[in-house]
């Protein structure tokens, strides 16, 4: 039981990052493997606004979430726009995003080091017990749940129901058809983009709440985001939640029962499995 | 196969004049002079023949620090068992066995799915190596030999020359025929009848043989062998870079990119520690901006722009 809403508790932020990773890379078509160190610039807001003047990072959210989605939008306009028109197929535009957000992943760990050291960074914030069924968590964890599944719920309802998300839904299906119903493609691109930093950013404000980071830790966080992303399926919102809860369950399940450092060595497991048997994802339909 | 033309016989006799030049370092340099030898024939290998495989296919294999740690693992557990000529092959062995495996599992599908896993796979490796060491009660690997640093250096220069001639004999084969259409257009390769998924796993296993042997050959220079050091993620990354910066188009290519490179580290190392992974950074992105085909692509374009302006003379 205690494992049970730990890992759930714990999948949950899970589901808030790889849904970032998801919004750019099935819908923007990016691979970003930069998206971690976005996740430790937003936990390193948090940390710092809340030592230094002591604002719940619940509120920093709302500051950190903007700065993060302007960061984005000028990464994609001057960074990947020009690979994108410059990629003559899809494979050519892959390698080169990889190789590119590898580089800008390496250059925002090397100005962290650089500006703050690599020290580990975490504060106390709201580390006060809560009883569930009888265990007690600690109310940061719940609270960054809360917010994860509020904000989760938000995007999937602007997804399914907005114009908007219909845009962005439609260039992750079709984008050559896109174009001829009178999307503009790069620029909603830039959107999807932009938001999936944005979220990836909140997620790291909230995680920051009960997880040590240090500046070197953002490409376990990518790493984990690949995995749930590719479980649930790429642009899959719903696939997506499934697997980040499936994830959270099982790294708390293993941390618990065998050892707390084999917990990157399940997920990748898990990877495998999944790949040997359900490339397109738990809910996806097999291509041909 | 063709036949040897007088071209060939010629360049072949300039390697190995330059090989043989090369393996004279020990012999006429200072400790530190060897030292930077040493680094520059292990990334010259590693990087060879990390550009035999992700040249033609455009996979980018982040496995390098996975095979090389193996390696070095089995020297480190294997010397007090067995013979040390023994060992390189087993590596290599393993190593390959590897490769094999992670293909099978990961080149049916597309390039993304391969980047993860293998980026993941020294790690999962690492994981699992200290989680055995913490059961077992063992920490690190003591690896006392009698083998110098010049030895180290002559073992990578022949495992370079092996290389060097294994990608030219593959470049004259069926098989690297089969990938220069693979890279070109896979779906072409395919409907001409190529197995491709069979191509890119056998080609495949020649960094991961390649790599575990280099690690194999290093363990000794570590002295004390333990799982954050034979398996630092870095060493992937700079391989990838060095391959790239070079070009991957020719053979020689990641050579042209290891040298540089590697007095840039050695130098940026010394006096800034902190900022190497900046320097990585920036090097990722000067190769996709302005270096997309390597050094080996600018070498090629002065050539070919010396070549017209002659003919307009």
């Amino acid at each position: 039981m205690d494992v049970l809403i730990t890992g759930l508790l714990l999948g949950g932020t899970y589901a808030l990052i790889a849904m970032g990773l998801n919004l750019q890379y099935g819908m923007a078509r990016i691979m970003n493997l930069a998206n971690g160190e976005m996740l430790v610039t937003g936990g390193f807001v948090a940390f710092w606004f809340w030592t230094g003047s002591q604002i719940s990072p619940l509120l920093t959210v709302f500051l950190v979430a903007p700065a993060a989605f302007a960061l984005n939008w000028l990464i994609y306009v001057i960074f990947l726009g020009p690979l994108v028109k410059r990629a003559r197929s899809r494979g050519q535009l892959e390698v080169d995003a990889i190789l590119t957000t590898f580089g800008l992943s390496f250059v925002a760990v090397g100005l962290m080091l650089a500006f703050f050291g690599g020290d580990y960074f975490s504060y106390s914030y709201l580390s006060t017990p809560i009883h569930i069924f009888g265990d007690t968590y600690g109310a940061n964890r719940v609270a960054a749940f809360l917010s994860a599944v509020l904000i989760c719920g938000a995007l999937w309802l602007w997804l399914a129901r907005s114009r908007a998300g219909m845009t962005i839904r439609a260039i992750s299906v079709a984008p050559d058809s896109a174009r001829l119903v009178g999307i503009d493609v790069r620029r909603t691109a830039a959107l999807a983009f932009a938001l999936g930093g944005a979220v990836t950013a909140t997620g790291g404000a909230l995680i920051s709440t009960f997880l040590t980071l240090d500046a070197s830790t953002g490409v376990i966080f990518t790493l984990k985001a690949l995995v749930i992303v590719i479980m649930g399926g790429v642009g899959d919102v719903r696939g997506t939640i499934v697997a980040a809860l499936l994830l959270g369950l099982l790294e708390t399940f293993v941390a618990r029962m065998i050892d707390p450092g084999l917990t990157l060595a399940a997920a990748y497991l898990l990877f495998v499995v999944i790949l040997l048997f359900r490339p397109q994802g738990l809910f996806g339909r097999p291509t041909t | 196969m063709t036949a040897l033309s007088p071209r060939d016989w010629g360049n072949l006799a300039l390697c190995a004049i330059a090989l043989i030049i090369a393996a004279c370092l020990p012999l006429s340099s200072g400790a530190y002079n060897l030292t930077i030898g040493v680094t520059i024939a292990m990334y010259t290998v590693l990087a060879t023949s990390w550009a035999l495989f992700s040249g033609p296919t455009h996979y980018i294999s982040l496995a390098t620090a996975a095979f090389f740690g193996v390696g070095a693992y089995v020297t480190g557990i294997g010397i007090q068992h067995l013979p040390y000529w023994t060992l390189l092959p087993i590596a290599g062995v393993i190593g390959a066995v590897m490769a094999a495996l992670v293909g099978l599992a990961t080149l049916r599908l597309s390039g993304v799915y391969f980047v993860i896993f293998t980026l993941g796979l020294a790690e999962f490796v690492r994981q699992a190596i200290t989680w055995i060491q913490n059961i077992s009660g063992t920490k690190g690997i003591y690896v006392l030999t009698q083998i110098t640093e010049a030895h180290i250096y002559w073992q990578l220069l022949g495992l370079a020359a092996l290389v060097w001639l294994l990608g030219w004999l593959i470049g004259r084969s069926r098989l690297g025929f089969a990938l220069r259409i693979i890279g070109d257009d896979e779906q072409v390769a395919r409907d001409s009848g190529i197995n491709t998924a069979r191509a890119k796993i056998l080609l495949f296993m020649v960094p991961g043989a390649v790599a575990a042997i280099t690690g194999a050959i290093l363990a000794p220079r570590y002295v004390y062998l333990e799982p954050a050091l034979a398996f630092t993620p870095m060493l992937s990354f700079q391989v990838v870079i060095m391959a790239l910066l070079g070009g991957t188009g020719r053979l020689w290519g990641p050579l042209v990119g290891v040298i540089p490179f590697t007095f840039l580290w050695e130098g940026i190392s010394a006096s800034f520690p902190n900022q190497t992974t900046l320097l990585l950074g920036v090097c990722f992105l000067v190769i996709v901006y302005l270096l997309p085909k390597g050094f080996v692509g600018l070498i090629d374009a002065a050539r070919r722009r010396m070549r017209n302006s002659e003919g307009f003379a």
